[in-house]
């Protein structure tokens, strides 16, 4: 075991520290340091998006970021999309249109459709289908999901900016 | 384009009902925690001085174990305990339900952690605890086997030649009821037999005789297996995971580990997919034993990707043969089918299953079925979402489509015409009840897709039925009043897809209140009677009868109650829209709870057995790239009998998640083994299931045909969505670019080289 | 994973001296796609991994129209994909980093990072061989400049020695009448390595009739990604046709050494290896004269 290395970051707005061997990804000190079970491991290699975290503004898997890494950095997780207003609007849809059965890829995908958004604010059907091409789900086909997405950014570009 | 449609089928015997919940689209129960990432799937778990498990696995397909050493495993600092097969107990072969499937208990430990003999690549071998998984991965190089590696069986017909080497010295062959006299590969073979085939095929006009093999596929749910396990010092043994049937593990692990049932209790998790994976256990006893091993510390184990593709239960390829005759007017006359199924390690596979679906569509005067269940050296098959059929739908459908062509009749008119209807009686004895064949064929036939115009070259349109049995099973529930007039419902149904919220709403609908006035909640075996798993399309069924019979027990007792308040007889309350009223009294049920003189409450368990059959027609348009071999999904459309949709759009992601994986199946999953038997696409890079740019969006037909068995017409919807897609696909390639695909998956080299070997015509457009 | 030490370097200078102190099992750390998974999988093993995303000069992206493109070796694929300059001057160039992996993966993972790896499939090989690239080498010798299509030596394998990393890719400014396209075949659209890519440069002459020079490198179907210098030469001096590029798609097929393995057979790969070269090359010739 070599030794831990004291790491100081922003997560959800938040300042935290944590200790963290080089070897363990952040998706693991997510999950086993700090609590911030949301972000799931699929894979551990990058295929399926279930691990998905937005580091300085960048969708990322989090199971190919070393925790080493984001000394001096900012996150978000699932667990910060949600605001303190209550649902943001992606994930208020993905219940309206049934876009999650099993709900284990969910977090993945809205933490992909909210960095979607911060980069194209009205996305077609097929720029949606092309950037969350590195989400697997295997319970819904994605129908509802694209579904849910498209009708968010729909619902977002009638909210002030500041309401989000 | 229309998107999702609902058709109503009831006859005009059977009343249109008015529901106020049923066929409502509430937001689910659990929702806000799923998609806040608050809720807690298996491997969420945090419990203190938690210890992380890892399996070491067998690098070979085939081997004998000659010896095992731990030694230095268990001296490395920060390891508490290794174990291996020699921890469990040796256990006599018997046959354990598992549900879906059975499995010979003696298998089914030597499966968990191998006795004498490997028998897959992947196979587990020991087990270490440790206080990182960093640290247990590292304990897992330190521990010596010494195998001796023996010749692989990776194929069906392989394995099944006389001098094949033999997996299982204690298998022998159940020939058609016979032992056979020299153990053998081949497990089991069964056959039915309905009136004269070869009388039948003599009056048929037309006869297609084909040959298919699919490979063998996985389940892919995307949260792998978990466990974790407390074994007290006082012997109990509690069991967090992520399973489809707590119940089920708790019978799974005392028989492997031969403790009493009532030592054991075992809490689901949230479940992150299953389709019939997480039926069978893996990594519980191998938890519950390092949990005991390291000084009753609770364990956590979660299984790699790579270890979930080599090392779980994923479904048998199988070579399939079908014989179909048919008359000049499109008649079916007779229909054979030989059927190899892989087992796996172990036998087990459902070519029984396949054997009962592969003609279910059709009424046939002359049939024969034969199927034959071999192991090989693969990971031990399970169940996978209508488990044995979609393998057998496609050996059919493909040959229907020659049939029809070569009958110059319509997919759609010919399926009508042979179709099956309520009393007609299958080869292996079913009897069908109500069911709705004919009415999700006719929904496809009228549906615009079907009619729209499909142009340019190297596109084509497929069709292809598919049927489901379905099940009923064992479920309990209780619920109970409370005093703002909310109702308590717990019951031990496995929640993978909405199915908390179907059965409140099914509590709903029976009391007249909103669903939002249940709370459901999934219970874990010590909280709730027994409950079967939730697999075979079974839960908004059969525990939706469990609650539908909880909500007359508590109507009637609130009556009584109301009745005694009121100072009448019971008979003269009347109880509806979640209303009290008697002559010019009224109040609400939340009027009422807080002035309850004792508490309510109510438990019901059914064994259900009035389960009702599902019927579905798909409709794929594809364009094939004919110097790729790349398929394109331009448009599909998936017409299945639901019964009584409870929570529609529930119901059409059921049917879209099963397309989902069935297009998979068709075009790009399978798993690759090299010549010594190591599986070498383990992960989601090369094992190729389908992304959201993979696939259009999915049209579905909810046709209601009320299941007369339930009492709100529910029929189970999950599993037959799978069952037509690669068939439709390969029909809709044919019509593309003129040739007919025999083998799963049509991945693009496969679709190229069958294009280059034979003269392309493509044919007549419909 | 094996246990290793980390640490973040801010300098050239920092990096040498780092790397001529330590005796092996040094792993670079850029974007970590192909990296954490080797460890990872014990594929590859290190003892120290060094990041370097915080070198300025490996960060960089610098376009100058005499000059040509200077690409830092950490430059992301999206920052790639991103860049006005890269996306009007050397679009053939984004359609090779493009493909490279999901959006998650194109955040991270690193041009440079792609060639150091040295997969025979890469995507953004062949594309950089189509346009002439160079790679710079830094180690403790000095700097030395490596033709890309010379940088990759065996699957995994490149020219740089203990103590050497890539600084940066330099790509040519574009000629006129230059055009490429790089594309692969994989079976699903997304989320696959290439069965077979291929990429295209042609610089055609004024009258956008004649084919002056033409550079053709396939990817997936040799140890390293092939650059085909006999079709480029077959395409030299002749008139712009349909027959004259099946030609010399089938020269690259002859070319294409592939073996079998799960992702493509020898046959299928072959096969593919014409169709792709055909294809990359129409699409070069139409970007050459301006129609795309």
């Amino acid at each position: 075991m070599s030794k831990k290395v004291l790491i100081q970051a922003t997560i959800n707005g938040e300042e935290v520290e944590f200790l963290a061997e080089p070897r363990q990804s952040l998706l693991e000190v997510l999950r086993e340091g700090l609590s911030l079970t949301g972000a799931k491991e699929g894979c551990n290699n990058g295929n399926c998006g279930a691990c998905n975290v937005i580091l300085d503004g960048a969708l990322v898997n989090s199971c190919l970021v070393l925790a080493v890494e984001i000394q001096g950095r900012s996150l978000t997780t699932i667990e910060g999309i949600a605001g303190p207003q209550g649902l943001h609007p992606i994930q208020q849809k993905f219940l309206e249109h049934a876009a999650l059965q099993c709900g284990y890829c969910t977090p993945g995908f809205i933490v992909a459709a909210k960095a979607l958004f911060d980069q194209n604010p009205n996305p077609t059907e097929q720029e949606v289908r092309y950037w969350l091409a590195g989400n697997l789900c295997r319970c819904t086909g994605y129908d509802k999901i694209v579904r849910a997405v498209l009708d968010a950014a729909q619902a977002i570009g009638k909210i002030p900016v500041e309401e989000i | 384009m229309t998107a999702n449609l609902r058709v109503e089928q009831t006859s005009a015997e059977e009343q249109k009902p008015a529901y106020r919940v049923i066929g409502t689209t509430p937001i689910r129960h659990d929702g806000t925690d799923k998609v806040t990432g608050r809720a807690l799937y298996g491997a969420d778990i945090r419990l203190p001085g938690m210890l992380y498990g890892a399996v070491l696995r067998s690098p070979h397909a085939h081997a004998r174990i000659k010896s095992i050493d731990t030694s230095q495993a268990e001296a490395l600092p920060g390891v508490r305990a290794v174990v291996t097969s020699a921890d469990l107990p040796d256990l006599e072969s018997k046959i354990a339900e598992l549900g879906e499937g059975s499995i010979n208990q003696r298998y089914q430990s030597c499966n968990i952690l191998a006795r004498d003999k490997v028998l897959y690549f992947g196979h587990p071998v020991a087990a270490v605890a440790a206080a990182d998984p960093h640290l247990a991965e590292e304990a897992l190089a330190l521990i010596q086997v010494d195998y001796d590696v023996l010749p692989p069986v990776l194929d069906v017909n392989q394995a099944m030649q006389a001098d094949a080497p033999i997996l299982l010295e204690d298998l022998y062959t159940d020939e058609l009821g016979k032992k056979s006299e020299h153990p053998s590969n081949i497990a089991s073979h069964s056959q039915t037999r309905l009136g004269d085939i070869e009388k039948g095929f003599a009056e048929a006009a037309v006869i297609v005789e084909r040959e298919f093999t699919t490979s063998m596929v996985h389940q892919g749910y995307i949260e792998p297996q978990n466990a974790t396990a407390l074994y007290n010092q006082d012997g109990q043994l509690t069991i967090w995971c992520s399973t489809q049937g707590a119940f089920g593990v708790r019978d799974q692990v005392a028989s492997i580990l031969q403790i009493p049932i009532s030592k054991i209790r075992v809490v689901p998790m949230e479940i992150g997919g299953g389709f019939g994976g997480k039926i069978g256990i893996y990594l519980e006893p191998i938890a519950a034993l390092l949990s005991r091993r390291s000084g009753h510390r609770p364990v956590k184990m979660s299984m790699k990707r790579s270890d979930v593709f080599a090392a779980t239960g994923p479904t048998s390829g199988s070579t399939i043969r079908v014989k179909m005759g048919a008359d000049q007017q499109g008649r079916i006359t007779a229909a054979q089918a030989v059927l190899a199924y892989e087992a796996g390690a172990y036998p087990g596979s459902f070519v029984g299953a396949g054997m009962g679906v592969i003609f279910a569509p059709y009424r046939i005067e002359h049939v024969r079925t034969d199927g034959y269940d071999v192991v090989v050296n693969k990971p031990r098959t399970a169940a996978y979402r209508a488990p044995g059929g979609t393998n057998a739908a496609f050996a059919c459908e493909v040959v229907i489509d020659e049939l029809c062509e070569k009958l110059g009749i319509d997919p759609i008119e010919f399926r009508l015409l042979n179709g099956v209807r309520q009393g007609d009686r299958r080869a292996d004895g079913v009897v069908y009840d109500r069911i709705g064949c004919l009415e999700t064929l006719q929904a496809a036939r009228e549906h615009p897709h079907y009619r729209a115009p499909l142009e340019g070259p190297f596109r084509g349109r497929g069709v292809a039925s598919g049927y489901w049995g379905n099940y009923g099973g064992m479920s309990s529930a209780s619920a109970s009043i409370n005093p703002d007039g909310t109702i308590s419902l717990v019951e031990g149904s496995v929640d993978i897809g909405g199915t908390r919220t179907s059965l409140a709403m099914q509590l709903a609908e029976g009391l007249g209140v909103p669903a939002e006035a249940v709370r459901p909640v999934v219970a874990d075996t010590d909280q709730v009677g027994y409950t079967e798993g939730t697999y075979g399309s079974r839960t908004t069924f059969a525990t939706g009868l469990a609650v539908y019979e909880l909500s007359q027990i508590l109507k009637n007792k609130l009556v009584e109650h109301a009745a005694r308040l009121w100072e009448v007889e019971p008979d003269q309350v009347n109880f509806a829209e979640g209303i009290f009223t008697c002559a010019d009294k009224q109040m609400t049920l939340q009027d009422f709870a807080p002035q309850l003189p004792e508490p309510v409450v109510a438990s019901a368990a059914v064994h259900a057995t009035k389960w009702g059959a599902s019927f579905a027609t798909h409709i794929v348009d594809v364009e094939v790239d004919p110097e790729t071999g790349k398929v394109t999904i331009l448009r599909y459309t998936a017409c299945q009998d639901v019964g009584k949709a409870v929570y529609p759009n529930y119901v059409e992601g059921q049917i879209q998640g099963g397309v989902a994986q069935g297009v998979g199946w068709g075009l790009n999953e399978e798993y690759l083994y090299d010549e010594k038997g190591r599986l070498v696409n383990a992960s989601w890079l090369d094992y190729r299931m389908p992304v959201s740019l993979d696939l259009p969006m999915i049209d579905t037909v909810l046709v209601e045909v009320p299941n007369p068995g339930h009492p709100y017409g529910v029929r189970g919807v999950g599993e037959v969505p799978i069952v037509p897609p690669p068939a439709a696909l390969a029909n809709a390639i044919y019509r593309a670019v003129g040739v007919r695909m025999n083998v799963l998956p049509m991945s693009p080299g496969r679709i190229v080289a069958a294009i280059q070997s034979r003269a392309v015509h493509v044919p007549e457009k419909d | 994973m094996q246990a290793f030490d980390y640490i973040a370097v801010r300098s050239i200078s920092e990096l040498c001296s780092l790397l001529s102190g330590q005796n092996g099992q040094i792993k670079l750390l850029s974007g970590g796609t192909d990296l954490l998974v080797q460890l990872r999988e014990g594929r590859v093993k290190a003892r120290l991994v060094i990041d370097v995303k915080y070198i300025s000069e490996m960060a960089e992206i610098a376009y100058d129209p005499k000059q040509g493109l200077y690409l830092g070796a950490t430059v992301s694929c999206h920052r790639v994909c991103q860049d006005p300059h890269i996306q009007a001057h050397y679009p053939g160039l984004v359609d090779a980093v493009a493909l490279i992996g999901g959006i998650q993966i194109q955040n991270r993972a690193s041009v440079g990072g792609n060639v150091c790896n040295a997969s025979p499939a890469a995507d953004a090989i062949p594309a950089l061989i189509v346009h002439e690239a160079v790679c710079q080498v830094v180690g403790s010798k000095g700097q030395r400049q490596v033709p890309i299509e010379s940088f990759c030596t065996a699957p995994g394998k490149t020219v740089l020695e203990a103590g050497e990393f890539l600084l940066s890719i330099q790509l040519p400014p574009p000629r006129q009448n230059f055009g490429a396209h790089y594309l692969r075949f994989i079976p699903r659209n997304e989320m696959d390595i290439a069965v077979v890519g291929a990429g295209a440069g042609v610089t055609l002459d004024n009258a956008r009739e004649r084919f002056v020079s033409v550079c053709l490198a396939l990817g997936a179907v040799a140890p390293i990604p092939l650059y085909v210098g006999e079709a480029g030469a077959f395409l030299a001096g002749k008139r712009v046709s349909g027959e004259a590029i099946a030609e010399a798609a089938l020269i690259a097929q002859a070319a294409a050494q592939p073996i079998d393995d799960l992702r493509g057979s020898i046959e299928q790969r072959k096969y593919l290896s014409a169709v792709l070269a055909r294809r990359a090359l129409e699409k070069a010739v139409q970007r050459a004269r301006g129609e795309t």
